[in-house]
């Protein structure tokens, strides 16, 4: 069977699995709507319409405008891209400290994971959101400082998680057959640890990326995050706060953005925890 | 001894190894020596926890960090237990390999199975994967491994175990090491592929005349696998001998319930299987003398208080006469540690 083959054989197995199905779904709409937000927006999100501000759901205008008359159906794929870009950016600083340290830790053992590992506790002592609000106090609000904040939350997460599989990996005989087969420790954790603690960290990616998300719309409602006048899903949250009696839908609708792409990336996350876990894997 | 100019290939001489447990220091292995030419096949019999395998991992330098080692252990004339990590890498794989007890596990679910012969090749002899690819289809087709050219590119989950321990194999002996540890390699397998494996390792050691350290708790495997055995108990080497001394004469107690205990084919119906009265010791209860002496008949005080020294025994008559001159004397030679075992010779 040709490998091809194999993975629409992969594909359409994965996506008997419902929730992964749903969560995939919802995810590839929102990647699409960034994607699509990047060439063409129903209106030009910066536009300022007075005379039509706050203007109900209409064919004009799908889901009405904010109080400036901005069309926020554009807003909202605008957004998008902010919360993607969150999320990998965040995810990704993440995963390339965290993954390494909790290798390292793992293959060190002894004082080098006790150190490692307490200091990863050290950090967790402190709310990622909190950490992330003294960054912003320190450097100033902006997108940059509040994605360095949530990344930098995202390595002991990854740091521990990684050092737990790589321990449970360093334990079977295999990578005790490839130290005998002459193997140095950095060899067999980049052969043999790292693929089969992958499909932890794939799962627990998605986990963190849709808490990035939701920490970045926290931090931008509170002003620290996205700057006007970039769209961002939080933000207009937060200017919907002052409507909310006038025009409720205003606050609803990032409401149920920021919904739909933490629970897309959490059955996601979901559904590859079943799939990539051979126990319940039925075939292969 | 061995004279100075013929040095053997390895060499274990008072090894201790003592881990670190929540009970304390505690002393695994207390004082193994032994001594293997090239193409020498030696047995390490002895029940679990009784420090086999901790052995075998001694001398391949995989010994858990929580344990310390001395003694010396000499490869070629040179020394394992002062040697870097580094260099122990260059030695693993090349000079010395082993084979582990499951071949379930001892492969890794995500590699191609010909990746995992090639690892050793490509390390070691400094192959590209192509040739490592070709070099691992020869080698899986010396241990006989059906359609090996197929199987190549199969997985672990895709061979059965006596398939897997044939990869296992092959991956060990990929570089012709001259020295072949087999820990327990047939202990997971069932009885029909037991047979077939351990004729497929005593060809392979005689073929590139490897020298076998094969560990293993069956006796009767034993017999037809190796020249000579040694029986451990309570980290410490109780009796060694030629395989053939062995079985016609016991002089340690515990070797002696250890052959009494094996069930014998033809036993009328209803007879009770001998057992050593008594249970093995916990390592953090062993005493501080002779570890079998609370399950053993001829105890003595003096066994009590310290591990009675390993004695040379006089060999019998035939034997002397039947060896193969070529081998070196100290194949046949007898140990026994048991102060005792001149009465237990006489009750036997």
């Amino acid at each position: 069977m040709s490998s091809a083959q194999t993975f629409t054989r992969h594909v359409q197995q994965a996506f008997k699995h419902r929730s992964f199905a749903a969560g995939a779904v919802i995810v590839l709409v929102l990647v699409l709507s960034a994607a699509l937000s990047l060439f063409w927006t129903p209106y030009p999100v910066a536009d300022i319409d007075i005379p039509n501000k706050l203007a109900t759901a209409s064919a004009q205008h799908w889901f009405g405008t904010d109080s400036l008359g901005r069309d926020i159906a554009s807003l909202l794929l605008v957004g998008s891209q902010n919360s993607l870009l969150v999320g990998f950016i965040a995810v990704g600083i993440g995963l390339g400290l965290g993954v390494p340290l909790g290798l390292w830790a793992s293959a060190q053992r002894g004082w080098v994971e006790e150190v490692v590992m307490r200091v990863a506790d050290f950090t967790f002592a402190f709310p990622a959101l909190l950490s992330a609000i003294l960054l912003t106090a320190i450097y100033g609000p902006g997108l940059v400082v509040s994605i360095t904040a949530i990344g930098i939350f995202n390595i002991p997460v990854f740091a521990r998680i990684t050092r737990g599989a790589a321990n449970a990996v360093w334990s079977r005989d295999f990578t005790l057959a490839a130290k005998a087969a002459g193997k140095s420790k950095w060899a067999i954790t980049w052969e043999h640890v790292l693929p089969n603690v992958a499909s932890v960290l794939i799962v627990q990616a998605t986990v963190q990326f849709a808490i990035a998300i939701l920490a970045e719309a926290a931090l931008s409602y509170l002003g620290l995050g996205t700057q006007p006048p970039n769209p961002s899903w939080g933000r207009m949250l937060n200017e919907a706060q002052s409507q909310m009696f006038q025009a409720p839908m205003l606050a609803v609708y990032p409401g149920i953005a920021i919904a739909l792409a933490v629970l897309g990336l959490n059955l996601m996350g979901d559904g590859l925890r079943d799939l990539l876990d051979p126990r319940l894997s039925r075939t292969r | 001894m061995t004279p100075a100019h013929n040095t053997p290939l390895l060499s274990v001489r008072n090894l201790r190894v003592a881990l670190q447990t929540s009970h304390g220091q505690l002393e695994a292995l207390r004082g193994v020596d032994f001594e293997m030419q090239r193409g020498e096949t030696l047995g390490l019999i002895g029940e679990s926890g009784c420090g086999k395998s901790l052995t075998a991992l001694a001398i391949m330098g995989l010994l858990p960090d929580r344990a310390t080692v001395s003694g010396s252990i000499a490869l070629h004339g040179s020394e394992l237990t002062q040697m870097s990590e580094d260099t122990l890498c260059t030695l693993r794989g090349a000079r010395m390999a082993m084979i582990f007890q499951e071949p379930m596990t001892a492969l890794n679910p995500l590699h191609p199975i010909w990746k995992q012969i090639a690892e050793p090749l490509q390390l070691h002899q400094g192959m590209d994967l192509v040739s490592a690819k070709a070099r691992a289809l020869e080698l899986l087709d010396r241990v006989q491994l059906p359609r090996a050219r197929e199987r190549l590119d199969n997985y672990p989950h895709q061979l059965s175990g006596g398939q897997r321990q044939r990869v296992m194999i092959s991956m060990a002996l990929a570089c012709q090491p001259d020295i072949l540890i087999a820990d327990e390699p047939t202990t997971a397998l069932d009885v029909t592929v037991q047979k077939e494996v351990l004729a497929l390792i005593r060809q392979l050691v005689a073929e590139d005349g490897m020298g076998l350290l094969l560990i293993s708790h069956n006796l009767g495997l034993m017999r037809d696998q190796v020249e000579r055995v040694m029986v451990m108990y309570g980290g410490a080497v109780v009796e060694s001998a030629y395989t053939k001394a062995l079985f016609e004469r016991r002089l340690h107690p515990y070797t002696q319930g250890l052959f009494a205990a094996q069930p014998q084919l033809g036993l009328k119906r209803g007879t009770r299987l001998q057992t050593i009265a008594g249970n093995v010791p916990e390592i953090f209860n062993w005493p501080q003398g002779c570890a079998f002496a609370d399950r053993c008949a001829y105890v003595k005080d003096s066994c009590r208080q310290a591990l009675p020294p390993i004695e040379l025994v006089p060999q019998m008559a035939h034997f002397k006469e039947s060896q193969e001159t070529d081998k070196p004397r100290q194949l046949a030679e007898h140990w026994v540690r048991c102060p005792e075992w001149q009465k237990l010779e006489a009750a036997a």
